[in-house]
């Protein structure tokens, strides 16, 4: 019998999150230095510093907000300080993240320079800390989860183990009424038309296959030769010769029932339970950055020759079906099924393992990527700045 | 003890889920019939890498989790490890 309660902390919007962070979030690259000073200051709160955030615009200036917002909304996110250069763009962000309820408060440097802003976010971010210290998490059902799903270093054993691990937990979740995403849009190339073909809707089915003929326009009309980088030579090593055989390998991951209820624009909150896709890039950091910022509390990253992502706000637990990676990089696996390559046991009772974990992390236990201070925080870019 | 995998009843590559040596008597697992496969390798093949179930026409669809992955570009033998050297992939 699967575990279906775990404990969490309720946020003001009822949400359930499963880490309590006090998050200093940088507006702009060049607020930075101030955020990881008051992080300095303040043991116990966590800066977000990334490489961008000043003229940005149009639909990329529009996926940075709604990054911006969506991290420090993030149920894992207990209080959040924004920081920023000038007060419209902090005010903008800190005002977005207010809509949750929970505890912000912006600051701006220009008038004012870096020693009198660290101070006075560095007292605000210190009452944010003392007050998360006090929440306490409680019980709650995993329909209240946030899933999301995504692999990376694929082989042989991603699509034959890892993956339809994932799926199998999935698969469970998806009648409890949780939340679910997965993405890599151009990675499902060669699987798309049966991707397409696990909509729930017509409607959703060409809504994937527009978002996917748009993400391939997009690199082909960069003149990228996708067939020189996929499968990436990390796949070629572990033995996966063709796109195709990649895609499918990877599409194991959304189960054998699930159906996707929606199509999501990168860092888009889904607007109700069940599976959804998110048009995302494939590279790891950038994709659950993305997921993160869309409010997913925990991610299941599948891997086969051992990716080691991991991300600041939002637990990324590995699973490997590589007896070779188990063995050789232990420290970054949290579930290793490489018994069910050896039919050492089934499909189902790999799920039963990856959900005991799953529920383990979700009650706190860090993650190996947590364990191991894996914060990748990595904005998608759309375009180059003005 | 299981040497190489089938996803699909389908499938004609399994795939190796330990080393396998030249000449190597291999047993088999299809992940849907639950049958238990023989085949003997013809060279040596690497874990997660593919090995052909049956003889393999050049030009024929290669298939895995029962759909195609790709063409063979060359004959290919039972046994024979399935890789770039004789299976592309049919999108470009």
């Amino acid at each position: 019998m699967r575990q279906q309660t775990f404990f969490g902390y309720r946020r003001e919007n009822g949400r359930v999150g499963i880490r309590n962070h006090v998050a200093i979030l940088p507006v702009d690259d060049i607020s930075n230095a101030a955020c990881e000073a008051v992080a300095a200051n303040v043991k116990g709160t966590l800066a977000l510093p990334h490489a961008y955030g000043r003229l940005q615009f149009g639909a990329d200036l529009e996926l940075f907000f709604r990054t911006m917002i969506g991290t420090g909304a993030n149920p894992n996110v207990a209080a959040c300080v924004v920081i920023g250069i000038e007060p419209e763009w902090t005010r903008k962000i800190a005002g977005g993240i207010a809509a949750t309820g929970k505890p912000v408060a912006d600051f701006s440097i220009e008038r004012n320079g870096d020693f009198k802003t660290i101070e006075a976010a560095s007292r605000t971010a210190m009452h944010f800390l003392q007050d998360a210290s006090e929440l306490r998490r409680e019980e709650c059902h995993v329909k209240e989860l946030y899933v999301s799903a995504k692999c990376g270093e694929s082989d042989t054993t991603t699509g034959l183990a890892s993956c339809p691990t994932v799926g199998n937990v999935l698969d469970a979740l998806e009648p409890l009424g949780a939340t679910m995403s997965f993405g890599e849009t151009s990675e499902l190339t060669g699987a798309e038309d049966i991707c397409a073909a696990r909509a729930a809707t017509p409607e959703v089915a060409a809504q994937f296959l527009r978002m996917f003929k748009d993400y391939n326009d997009f690199i082909v009309s960069q003149g990228a030769d996708l067939l020189g980088s996929q499968p990436t030579k990390g796949n070629i090593r572990g033995g996966l010769t063709t796109i195709e055989e990649k895609a499918l390998g990877n599409l194991q991951k959304i189960g054998r029932k699930c159906r996707y209820v929606g199509c999501l624009e990168p860092a888009e909150a889904p607007k109700g339970p069940g599976l959804w896709f998110m048009d995302t890039s494939s590279a790891a950091a950038e994709a659950v950055t993305l997921w993160a910022a869309s409010g997913a509390v925990v991610h299941l990253f599948p891997t086969g020759q051992g990716n080691i992502v991991g991300n600041p706000i939002e637990p990324v637990i590995k699973i490997t079906g590589n007896p070779h990676t188990a063995r050789t990089m232990s420290e970054h696996i949290d579930v290793d099924i490489s018994g069910l390559l050896q039919r050492e046991y089934t499909l189902d009772q790999a799920g039963d393992r990856l959900w005991d974990m799953m529920i383990r992390v979700c009650n706190g236990r860090l993650s190996c990527a947590e364990a191991l201070g894996h914060r990748e925080f990595v904005l998608t870019k759309l375009y180059r700045s003005a | 003890m299981i040497h190489f995998i089938v996803h699909g009843k389908q499938d004609t590559v399994g795939v190796m889920v330990t080393d396998g040596a030249k000449g190597q008597k291999l047993t088999g697992w299809n992940m849907e019939t639950d049958e238990t496969l023989e085949a003997s390798a013809l060279q040596d093949i690497p874990l997660g890498h593919k090995i052909a179930m049956k003889a393999i026409e050049a030009g024929e669809k290669v298939i895995k989790y029962n759909v195609p992955i790709g063409d063979a570009t060359t004959g290919i033998a039972p046994g024979e490890h399935v890789h770039t050297h004789n299976l592309k992939t049919a999108r470009w």
